[in-house]
């Protein structure tokens, strides 16, 4: 289970999140929406401290994932970020083999039982629903993948170290409509085992995929309940607006 | 006055520009085929396998070009690793911060010291205090030096040219950031980091004055036992037989073949090291 407690975050001086407390269940998919630079892509990257990398930040309150405060400093952050994967907006694979790119995250956790590893590769495809497009060509560099094949094999590569949580940064918005579908289905397949937080700026999308959706707005969770709710019968105006496209 | 129209403008700004720009190239050619034209008479096989005679007014000049090529890759053991690891450190660890402005202004302070500045300091250093004397190693050593800057800055921005996509998707799989680094980065950026290097073997195969005080022989015609010999260089030859010999006017061809040994050294080792970098390019695009 993902859970923050009074989450303040700020760049430099600017408060980017205000105070935002949210439970987020095993194997349920959670979607924020919200307008551009309302802070929901920051909180996504709280979930693995991907937010360490941006000099001159600080944050305060709790972010706890499976009864542990992630920012405690007994916390290893690489060992962190094999537990809770990373999907981003733009496929950016390695420059490498289709297999390497899957292997990575192993290789790099110092596995060297090579059986194990083309096991985990084969594995990680199928659950990325590519497998039956590469396996003829898992040698071939990572690059000649369309751009939504390669925005699976970057989840595939996400799920090759066994994370339990996968956070997704607009996975699909540089995809056309039809990779943008197979993102979407694998999403639904994938809720079995994950835990899945994913951030989109497509309405639709977060409706068609989420069981739970927060709104932020300025750098506050408006509102944060079931995605039925949230779209047919929200509590708050802002909300309503947003959701209704009457926002602004 | 009549308006000249836009086009025509752009025709004679466009042609003007084209002109410049062949003008560069028919230099390069000039030079190049004034070279070839006087030098390639005397390039044979004895001229590239036999130690200069008669008081260097014939023979050859293979003691040079193993000297030549001894401080090439003297100077790139010593600048290569140190020029690399710096820049990684500037541009991938350092951050932003004073320490590494410093650094940066320093570097590019040092690149702009004129070369002979460089052979007094090697000679009072490397030759002199650690009692090197003239050698190989002293040379090498000033070389890389002078070649430093160089190094350091064409890999930074090798790195900084690679994406910081490629940084976070792989720390985001839970590689620490020297696997990032070694894995990821370096590798991607290697073919870049080769174009620099080949500049600095360019820049070190041709300089004078830092070797003239550290390791340059006017005349050895044996070839050295160990990096605390001395050795003749291409271009200290060069300026040998062109302003102080016994027999200026007969040497004359001999300096132009020389020239043209020199100029060819460089040129094979950029062709194979852009044959290296095209591959490299290859298997990971």
């Amino acid at each position: 289970m993902l859970e923050t407690k009074n989450i303040n975050f700020y760049y430099g001086n600017f408060h980017a999140l205000k105070n935002i407390s949210m439970k987020i269940e095993n194997n349920t998919v959670v979607a924020f929406i919200g307008p551009s630079g309302c802070g929901k892509s920051t909180f996504l990257r709280l979930f693995n401290r991907m937010n360490d990398l941006i000099p001159d930040t600080r944050l305060t309150g709790e972010c706890i994932i499976n009864e542990e405060d992630i920012y405690q400093k007994s916390i290893d952050v690489t060992n962190l970020r094999k537990k809770v994967g990373m999907v981003f907006q733009k496929p950016n694979p390695f420059p490498k083999t289709i297999f390497e790119n899957v292997a990575y995250s192993l290789r790099v956790d110092g596995v060297k039982d090579s059986r194990f590893i083309t096991q985990r590769v084969e594995e990680s495809l199928k659950d990325a629903a590519l497998w039956d497009e590469v396996k003829d060509k898992l040698k071939k560099s990572a690059f000649e993948l369309s751009g939504g094949q390669q925005q699976r094999l970057c989840i595939a590569r996400a799920l090759a170290i066994s994370p339990s949580v996968i956070l997704m940064d607009e996975p699909a918005s540089a995809l056309d409509p039809i990779s943008t579908s197979k993102i979407e289905e694998l999403i639904h397949i994938l809720k079995k085992d994950y835990t899945i937080v994913i951030v989109t700026h497509n309405m639709q999308q977060a409706a068609r995929v989420s069981d739970k959706t927060g709104f932020f707005m300025l750098g506050e969770l408006v509102e944060y309940s079931d995605t039925k709710k949230i779209f047919m019968n929200p509590e708050k105006e802002e909300t309503q607006n947003y959701v209704t496209g009457r926002f602004g | 006055m009549k308006k000249i129209p836009l086009n025509v403008k752009q025709n004679i700004a466009f042609g003007t520009f084209r002109l410049l720009s062949l003008l560069v190239v028919a230099i390069l050619f000039w030079i190049l085929g004034f070279i070839i034209y006087q030098g390639a008479g005397v390039i044979n096989w004895k001229f590239l396998t036999t130690s200069p005679s008669d008081g260097m007014t014939s023979g050859g000049i293979f003691p040079a070009i193993v000297g030549t090529l001894c401080l090439i890759v003297g100077s790139s053991i010593v600048a290569f690793p140190v020029g690399i690891f710096s820049a990684v450190y500037t541009s991938e660890y350092a951050g932003n911060g004073n320490i590494v402005k410093f650094i940066r202004i320093m570097t590019n302070n040092l690149a702009g010291i004129p070369s002979i500045v460089f052979g007094l300091f090697g000679m009072s250093l490397f030759v002199n205090t650690m009692g090197f004397g003239d050698s190989i190693i002293a040379g090498s050593l000033t070389l890389g030096l002078l070649t430093l800057p160089l190094v350091i800055r064409t890999t930074e921005e090798a790195l900084k040219a690679i994406p910081d996509s490629f940084r976070s998707g792989s720390l985001a799989l839970g590689a620490s950031k020297l696997q990032t680094i070694s894995r990821i980065i370096l590798p991607m950026a290697f073919p870049n980091i080769i174009t620099g290097l080949i500049l600095s073997i360019g820049r070190i195969s041709g300089e004078t004055a830092p070797i003239l005080f550290t390791v340059a022989a006017y005349f050895l015609p044996h070839l050295p036992h160990s990096i605390y010999d001395q050795v003749m260089a291409l271009p200290y030859h060069l300026y040998v037989i062109s302003v102080s010999g016994t027999d200026l006017e007969a040497t004359r061809p001999l300096a132009y073949g020389t020239a043209l040994v020199l100029i060819l050294i460089v040129l094979i080792i950029n062709i194979s090291a852009s044959f290296l970098r095209k591959k490299l390019q290859k298997r990971h695009a």
